[in-house]
């Protein structure tokens, strides 16, 4: 067949699934609903955000949960010019990897801040939520972080 | 651990060669043929290679993703390319063909056969590769926020350059070496010879990562052989082994882990025993040019190793294939007597999270 007989449909396939989210995970996603940032105990002491229910460096169970953040630092980031449609932001934004004030690991989310060269490993951001009313307890509760000290 | 234990660890116990490897043109996008279609003459062409039919192999393992191709079950579907009647012994990895080849190397460890084949395919055009591959991301913290692939690897471009261990420059530098390389590969889909400097003139996709940083999108296929006891000298006269085979993982979490190395490429080395003997030839699968500096320190290559003389997966990246490529490629350099012993290398998940290690040793 020729090349520009081929015929093309578009395919929608999905694995729909709901999903329970445990003790731990669970406690941070509601915590987020709640405008709070938790953590959890490892193993060694160290606070692991965000939260999960063994320690990754050596699969024993996880302790307390403990509050973190709100502020963080950058270390490292990625500059996104031309956000794509699934991105939480619509404007052009950094993704970091921010470790909360009190974690000893980093987490991942978006900084909004107004250009590449207002972003850089080391800053000091901070985390800014949705209004109350429209948090359901996920990761998109968190709208952005910001440069500590900037305007939100 | 004594050096006689460890090395009693990781013994091979059974030696077993790549007899044959075929893999297809590397495409932007095949919509001509389906997955069946794709396959049928890569498989015919490793059995060619070798003057064999189905008939003489024991057991066959494939890798690919239904997300890809979004189709349910598109790997039963994709035996047809085979045959499946008379039945025969069959699994699948929702990975890498690189990993379907590990899981046939323990049965052939197992002594209970003696050859299997191997293939892989994966078409990465009719979807978008930026929401799919999201999806192989933690479900709760990470996918929700749907960070695509490359703006994940920018985030380790960046850790990198903060740690001192690279540069844009070194980046751009692999990428010309490697599409250059390319240019006597006849099945890559990306060869050309641009200078670095040109090359650092392109936009950022997501900085610190310009267009040329990236893999291309890929449609293709692979298939390899392999054989232990007499039927790997019946079907080469010069048997390349593997001699050491190892795979390992890190965690989920991007913020639990040091971007800028690889302990997990590290372990696999050295259960794999690659620092055993000199490494003449080296195939790592970097599908972002950065990745390349990580994985040769966690190899403990030094400079005088050549790096994907293939072109890597930065000259074709067909996700699920790109692993197993390695392998084969470097078994061809074996063969063709350009190396005596080699390293492949396959990864999976986003940053390399998982790592795979294979020596393999002419005679």
């Amino acid at each position: 067949m020729p090349e520009s007989e081929a015929l093309h449909a578009s395919h929608v396939l999905e694995y729909p699934y709901s999903r329970s989210v445990g003790p731990v995970i669970g406690a941070f996603l509601t915590g987020l609903r709640d405008g709070r940032l938790l953590g959890v105990r490892g193993a060694g002491g160290s606070v692991i955000v965000p939260p999960t229910e063994y320690d990754p460096a050596t699969g024993d169970d996880t302790g307390e949960l403990v509050e973190v953040g709100p502020g963080g630092v950058v270390e490292s980031w990625a500059w996104v010019p031309n956000p794509l449609p699934k991105h939480p932001l619509a404007r052009p934004f950094a993704w970091a990897l921010i470790r909360l004030d009190g974690a000893d690991t980093a987490m991942l989310h978006v900084v909004d801040a107004g250009g590449p060269d207002q972003v850089a490993t080391g800053d000091r951001v901070t985390v800014h939520f949705r209004p109350a009313g429209d948090r359901i307890g996920a990761m998109a509760d968190i709208e952005a972080f910001v440069p500590e000290g900037g305007t939100a | 651990m004594s050096a006689a234990a460890a090395k009693a660890k990781r013994a091979v116990r059974r030696p077993v060669s790549i007899a044959s490897f075929a893999q297809s043109e590397n495409v932007r996008r095949d919509d001509q043929h389906n997955e069946v279609e794709m396959l049928m003459p890569v498989v015919a062409e490793v059995f060619a290679n070798i003057g064999i039919t189905k008939n003489d192999i024991d057991f066959i393992c494939s890798g690919s993703s239904d997300y890809l191709i979004g189709g349910p079950f598109s790997f039963v579907t994709a035996l047809d390319a085979v045959g499946v009647w008379p039945p025969m012994p069959e699994s699948h990895t929702e990975m890498d063909g690189a990993w379907a080849l590990y899981e046939a190397w323990v049965l052939l460890q197992e002594g209970e056969i003696d050859a299997a084949l191997v293939y892989s395919f994966g078409r990465s055009s009719p979807g978008n590769l930026n929401e799919i591959l999201a999806l192989q991301l933690d479900p709760y913290y990470l996918a929700p926020l749907w960070p695509d692939p490359v703006s994940v690897a920018a985030l380790q471009a960046r850790a990198l350059i903060d740690a001192g261990k690279g540069s844009e420059e070194d980046f751009a530098a692999i990428a010309s070496r490697s599409r250059k390389d390319a240019l006597s590969n006849p099945k890559a889909q990306v060869a050309h010879d641009i200078p670095v400097e040109t090359l650092l003139r392109d936009e950022y996709v997501v900085s610190p990562l310009r267009r040329h940083t990236l893999p291309p999108i890929t449609d293709g296929a692979a298939a390899m052989v392999l054989a232990a006891g007499d039927k790997a000298r019946e079907w080469s006269d010069k048997p390349v082994w593997i001699t050491g085979f190892d795979h390992r993982i890190e965690t989920h979490s991007l913020g639990g882990r040091d971007l800028t190395s690889s302990p997990s490429t590290a372990k696999a080395a050295d259960v794999a025993g690659v620092a055993d003997g000199p490494i003449d030839v080296a195939e790592l699968h970097a599908p972002f040019a950065h990745q390349e500096i990580i994985l040769k320190e966690a190899l403990g290559l030094d400079d005088g190793v050549t790096i994907n003389p293939s072109g890597g997966a930065l000259a074709a990246n067909p996700i699920m294939s790109a692993g197993l490529i390695r392998i084969g490629e470097a078994a061809a350099r074996i063969a063709s007597g350009q190396a005596a012993r080699a390293v492949a290398h396959a990864t999976s998940g986003p940053c390399l999270q998982q790592n795979l290690v294979c020596v393999l040793e002419g005679e």
